[in-house]
């Protein structure tokens, strides 16, 4: 709603200021987020008490997991976190360009987690780890029971992760959709809330695989 | 409710985040490969809640937002921690004290 005179023309008109409107949305987003942290939660909550029961069973799962393509995604969406922190960054010195130039790099380093995602799935599925029918415990040298219990940690593996790759899927819509408006200079150090909230739903991701990559890739490392 | 440094000082900040991040990644995989006990995990969260921490507080600019934006923040991971060590404490002590039901 843009009116005459002296108001910002992003600010809408049921706030009296642009930093009413911006608390309104940081704080809006951050509800949205406790939601997230919750519907994370139940599968965090989940992954504690099976591996409580499966001590041994889990750890032994957890070896076929590559921890270098963990690692280097890892160090891939924490570059990401800093691209996304330095777009908004931007827009507060008023660089439009320099906007789009780091949202695309966060692209980028976000398209690149989810290739090695997709390589490290594959290769699950060539190794009969996908849970199911065709699962075969026979690439993580366990046997009778103990192999059948396997599958739980795989489950939990593609459940947490495919919900996590999806955020990352929605977040990458979300970025390609910031690119116009900031090419064409809406966002500037008084206004920027499209590209504060995103930023905060991308670091919440990036928070998500942060205690991903420990409890699934490394809970065996030490006993290889 | 702390203000936003200035721009210079902030791209420095964001910078110094992103290495402890980086650090704390590798320190978090070459702690796994040394078998401490049930101190692998603790080790293993501590570094992941501080990476968090650091997130929350720069990236996301709680420690700049106003404290109801911060509250909120807090009541959610406070809510998953009240989950947590409330559901282990039923798991952790079943059969320790009374003896489980059928069994």
């Amino acid at each position: 709603m843009v009116h005459e005179g002296a108001h910002h023309p992003s600010l809408q008109h049921q706030f009296d200021s642009l930093e009413q409107q911006k608390e309104s949305s940081t704080l809006g987003m951050w509800l949205f987020l406790v939601t997230e942290i919750m519907f994370f939660g139940g599968l965090f909550l989940a992954y504690v008490v099976y591996r409580h029961a499966y001590s041994h069973v889990f750890a032994a799962a957890s070896h076929h997991l590559n921890v270098i393509l963990g690692g280097i995604n890892t160090a891939v969406l924490i570059c990401s976190s800093l691209t996304m922190a330095l777009a908004i960054w931007s827009a507060q010195v008023n660089r439009r360009k320099l906007i789009v130039v780091f949202l695309i790099a966060t692209m980028l380093l976000g398209m690149t987690f989810l290739g090695i995602k997709a390589f490290e799935y594959w290769d699950k599925y060539e190794s009969h780890l996908i849970p199911g029918p065709n699962f075969s415990p026979a690439a993580l040298h366990l046997h009778g029971a103990d192999g059948q219990t396997a599958q739980i940690f795989y489950s939990l593996y593609f459940i947490m992760t495919g919900l996590h790759a999806l955020h990352m899927i929605i977040g990458l819509g979300v970025l390609a959709a910031l690119i116009r408006p900031s090419w064409k200079g809406r966002y500037d150090a008084s206004y920027h809330n499209p590209l504060e909230c995103t930023g905060l739903y991308w670091h919440f991701v990036d928070i998500v695989w942060i205690f991903l990559f420990p409890l699934l890739y490394l809970l065996g490392a030490h006993a290889r | 409710m702390a203000h936003h440094p200035d721009p210079k000082r902030s791209l420095m900040i964001y910078f110094a985040v992103f290495g402890a991040l980086l650090v704390g990644t590798l320190a978090t995989v070459l702690v796994a490969e040394v078998d401490l006990g049930v101190m692998n995990d603790v080790v293993a969260l501590g570094i992941a809640v501080t990476k968090a921490l650091l997130v929350i507080l720069f990236f996301m600019h709680v420690r700049y937002s106003t404290r109801l934006t911060a509250l909120t923040a807090l009541a959610g991971f406070f809510w998953l921690a009240l989950l947590i060590l409330f559901t282990l404490s039923d798991y952790l002590a079943m059969g320790k004290i009374l003896p489980v039901p059928g069994k």
